[in-house]
């Protein structure tokens, strides 16, 4: 036998092996208060279905004889150590089972409130929510909560599986009490389609195989159920939108955009609209693995080119222009808060929405959603595990629709910039363009008043224009280098404006204060005044602490490749505190400066800048002409040889 | 080159556009992603996708093989020929030159596994190549700690899992912001099983590896499996060898891979053996014998 088998190639796979694969899988999930069974339930729903290999059975028997136990299903999902020791389940395990009907996904969640986290995370996946009751117990406040937070991330279908009923007496009343109250609290949220099936996962009546012990009920076993349960596709109407992913180049003449399209369907020759530009275009090719294509539609992974050649990078989108989405810098939005501090308004988090990440704070905190009654109460903040409406601003346009309309352009996490953490899962219900669908009106203003191009001025003016932006802590000496290398230049004949950030504070923004949002918004405006600078050919020297990475990537957006020179101005901080030149490290430690960059608030250090100078080992002058090396290397300057660049 | 073409099977169809999706997050989030290629049938199906995510450039990644020096010859062949036939480039970092440098340690006794050493090498080599994202063909299905994790699996500044921190993932937003140090495990085909990954090598005709197919060869029994007589197994006295009619059903390493007997010599033959199959894909690894909680235990300390 040879190396390696390269098979013909054939269609499909043979007739026999084709069962589950022409149709869709069904993704649902298990929710419910902790030891009402869930996961002795999956376990007895994958074991009657005979889909546990023999050799996971034997380990199972053993794992089970070892805690003295008959056979227990729920160690099938409980993988994880933690979770065996303690009887629970903390973190969603994915199992995946076919019958000759239909194949299955299923989410097993926790029950345990802290958690819901994981909840959230097997709800956003599934299609149906398989929700248990403990019939002795009946509706417990987490079987509400999770009840709630499923009809609220868009899930449609749901089972009531009321279990226990073996320790009931097999009592139809028992049944239709916990059941008609969860039936009921799911009506109020708005579910349409609810099934509700009495079942034993312990010994098996009603999950795969229909039971003898209740011959009052005679509807579907649960399996019966999840096989030929019909399941709505999700969202409404909603117009072509591919978001870019990123951007394939093989070589100079070819430019594609690769992107899985989140709504409609997309064919070569239609008109589309670019955002954030507004530009209009044709698609020229669509393709798929390397292969040119009729149309691409929802779901499908797709590789677009157009007919012109047009700057769009990972994060912008390409969409119907019949049709577009709102360009919003503000959204109303329901949000489901999942990190154990409480949400802080006016604190500035990443948004990320499709492939695009964005700084954004929570303007305001509307409603809570009171889980017991379904009431909105207002309030000030979220708590760990709380659902609620709140306004949030946007440092860049999202290209968004409504969460009803697509849940792939209409959903968004918010994520903690310090820890890196996911803390919140948002769908949104209504978004401001400020001019209306897909208007931007600031970004229009500014490039149509580009009078006379940059590049006649250049080309004048005999340097490139660019932007060179100083970061780091109060005292690095980004002032002193900013001054210096304006006044090098300046020398050289170029045409340059300083903007610093304690000249900024005094004019421009002395409305703001030092909070991130603030900052945020400082930095927006600095950035903002910076290009349009650039845009009229200037050499733009900014001096800015502008402690968020995120900030200064905005800044940097602004301006074209190769014309944003990012220089880390790295002292340590001792040093800094030394030289104190403004006294703002003798305030800080007497308690009257809280958010100082460095003392009380982190500094983000820059991960890949053009630049480091580092002031306590080097003079400003040296650091200078380094700066004007470097600018000269990168063709902003002319050649030191030839007075004139071409 | 094979194509989604609307002869592919629904589910496969989108089972592929799931991962090429992944795949291309992943491009999108991270400096420096590396493709794991062990010579397996799940990481050269991976290998297949990342080509077509990204046609018709080449794929931003190259693939990292971590050598545990325990490998079957044909599998070494395979990679190095899958590689070249592909225009892959292909970063191999070995075990044993990890144990000459100190730093790791054979594990003592008759039968050492290499294991947790694999999980040394491969933080080195991450750091080496200044990678911050892994991707690895790890599936769901295969094991109940896997069954756990997440798409993008966060991993700190020592390479170690923290499952009872893991991120919230919702929808298709896949959070891969990480600190300086620390870097991810991105798994595209977590959703699929053991047999889609056939079905679709037989869709695809996916070349494989000679191991994976009914052939003949000398093995002797140990731990209730049957391992294959090579000098990493180091088969004792008291082990007899027979010649056997065998295939593998997963490839790692030859000390701890077991073998079945098999009659099934085409794709199509494996597809029918498995579907008709009993036991899980993992009951024929040792390794995964040693405790309850074994592979969430490597996984904690950075296996794959």
């Amino acid at each position: 036998m040879g190396l390696m088998v390269e098979p013909a190639r054939r269609a499909a796979a043979g007739a026999a092996v084709r069962v589950g694969t022409e149709r869709r899988a069904l993704r649902f999930c298990t929710a419910g208060s902790v030891d009402d069974g869930k996961s002795t339930l999956i376990g007895r729903l994958l074991y009657d279905s005979r889909a546990i290999a023999e050799d996971a059975l034997q380990a199972l028997a053993g794992a089970s004889q070892r805690r003295g136990e008959a056979l227990n299903l729920a160690l099938l999902t409980d993988g994880l150590r933690a979770e065996r020791e303690q009887n629970i389940t903390i973190d969603v395990a994915y199992r995946y089972f076919a019958t000759p009907r239909r194949r299955f996904v299923i989410a097993d969640t926790p029950g345990h409130t802290q958690y819901t986290r994981n909840l959230v995370t097997g709800a956003s996946q599934a299609e149906l929510a398989l929700i248990l009751l403990d019939a002795r117990k009946g509706v417990l406040p987490q079987s509400r909560r999770h009840a709630a937070i499923a009809a609220w991330l868009g899930i449609r279908h749901f089972v009531i599986a009321v279990n226990k009923l073996d320790l009931m007496g097999w009592s139809r009343e028992a049944f239709e009490r916990a059941a008609g109250e969860m039936r009921a609290y799911l009506g109020r949220l708005g579910a349409h389609d609810v099934a509700v099936i009495p079942v034993s996962a312990l010994l098996g009546d009603n999950v795969v195989n229909r039971s003898a012990n209740m011959p009052w009920y005679d509807g579907p076993a649960l399996l019966e159920h999840l096989e030929t349960v019909a399941v709505a596709p999700r969202g409404g109407a909603c117009g072509f939108r591919l978001p870019v992913q990123c951007v394939l180049r093989p070589n100079l003449d070819y430019r594609g955009f690769a992107g899985t399209v989140a709504a409609g369907r997309v064919r070569a020759g239609e008109e589309v609209l670019l955002l954030p530009s507004r530009r209009r275009t044709r698609v020229r090719s669509v393709a798929q693995a390397g292969e040119a294509v009729a149309e691409a539609r929802a779901g499908e992974a797709a590789v677009v080119t157009l007919e012109e050649e047009c700057d769009l990078s990972r994060g912008e989108m390409i969409v119907s222009a019949a049709a577009p989405p709102v360009a919003a810098s503000r959204l109303r939005a329901a949000l489901c808060w999942m990190a154990e501090a409480a949400l802080e308004r006016e604190r500035a988090y990443i948004l990320m929405h499709t492939t695009r990440a964005t700084r954004a704070y929570v303007e305001r905190v509307e409603h809570r959603l009171e889980i017991e009654t379904l009431a909105e109460t207002p309030a000030e903040k979220l708590e760990g595990n709380e659902i609620g409406r709140v306004t949030i601003t946007t440092a860049q346009p999202v290209f968004c629709d409504r969460f009803a309309d697509n849940p792939e352009t209409g959903s968004f996490i918010l994520v903690d910039p310090h820890t890196n953490a996911t803390v919140a899962a948002g769908m949104i219900e209504a978004a401001e363009g400020e001019g209306g669908r897909a208007g931007v009106p600031g970004e229009r203003a500014a490039r149509a008043g580009a009078n006379i191009g940059r590049a006649r001025r250049e080309a004048r003016q005999g340097h490139r224009a660019g932007v060179v932006w100083f970061t780091g802590l109060s005292g690095s000496g980004k002032s002193t280098l900013a001054r210096g290398l304006e006044r090098r230049l300046f020398a050289l004949g170029c045409r340059t404006v300083l903007l610093d950030g304690d000249a900024l504070r005094r004019g421009l923004s002395n409305d703001l204060g030092f909070s991130p949002a603030d900052r945020m918004e400082n930095i927006r405006r600095a950035s903002e005044v910076a290009r349009l600078f650039y845009e009229n050919g200037c050499l733009v020297l900014c001096a800015f602490v502008s402690p968020f990475r995120r900030d200064r990537a905005f800044a940097r957006q602004g301006i074209g490749r190769g014309r944003f020179f990012e220089i880390h101005v790295d002292c340590p901080i001792e040093e800094c505190r030394r030289r104190d030149t403004k006294g703002l490290y003798a305030a800080a430690r007497a308690g009257a400066l809280g958010d100082l960059t460095g003392v009380g608030q982190a500094y983000e250090p820059p991960q890949a800048p053009e630049w480091v100078a580092r002031t306590a080992e080097r003079t400003p002058e040296a650091v200078v002409e380094e700066l004007v090396a470097l600018l000269r290397a990168r063709g902003l300057l002319p050649d030191a040889r030839t007075p004139r660049a071409r | 080159m094979a194509t989604a073409a609307p002869t592919l099977p629904l589910l496969l169809r989108e089972l592929e556009a799931e991962a090429i999706y992944i795949m291309r997050e992943a491009a999108g989030q991270f400096e420096r992603p590396v493709v794991l290629f062990s010579g397996g049938k799940d990481s050269i199906t991976l290998a297949w996708l990342a080509r077509k995510a990204f046609l018709p450039a080449a794929p931003p990644m190259p693939l990292l093989h971590i050598d545990t020096g325990h490998n079957f010859e044909e599998t070494l062949a395979f990679r190095d020929w899958f590689a070249a036939r592909y225009g892959w480039r292909l970063e191999v970092r070995g075990v044993a030159e990890a144990i000459a440098r100190g730093r790791a340690a054979e594990e003592p006794g008759p039968h050492p596994s290499r294991n947790a050493q694999q999980a040394v090498t491969l933080l080195d080599a991450l750091q080496e190549l200044g990678s911050d994202c892994a991707l690895g063909g790890g599936r769901r299905d295969e094991e109940k700690a896997r069954a756990k994790e997440r798409i993008f699996s966060h991993r700190d500044a020592f390479g170690q899992w923290d499952p009872k921190a893991q991120r919230p993932e919702l929808w298709r937003l896949f959070n891969g912001r990480h600190h300086p140090g620390e870097h991810f495990r991105v798994f595209p085909l977590s959703n699929w099983t053991e047999l889609d990954v056939w079905q679709y090598i037989a869709a695809e005709a996916i070349p494989l590896p000679s191991l994976y197919f009914a052939h003949r060869r000398r093995v002797f029994e140990r731990g209730g499996l049957l391992l294959a007589d090579t000098p990493p197994a180091r088969r004792g006295e008291d082990e007899p060898a027979r010649e056997a009619r065998v295939r593998f059903r997963t490839v790692g390493d030859a000390t701890c891979t077991g073998a079945i007997e098999s009659e099934a010599e085409t794709v199509e033959a494996v597809v029918a053996e498995i579907a008709a199959a009993r036991v899980s894909e993992r009951g024929g690894r040792l390794d995964d014998q040693r405790s309850e909680a074994a592979m969430e235990d490597r996984k904690r300390q950075g296996y794959f």
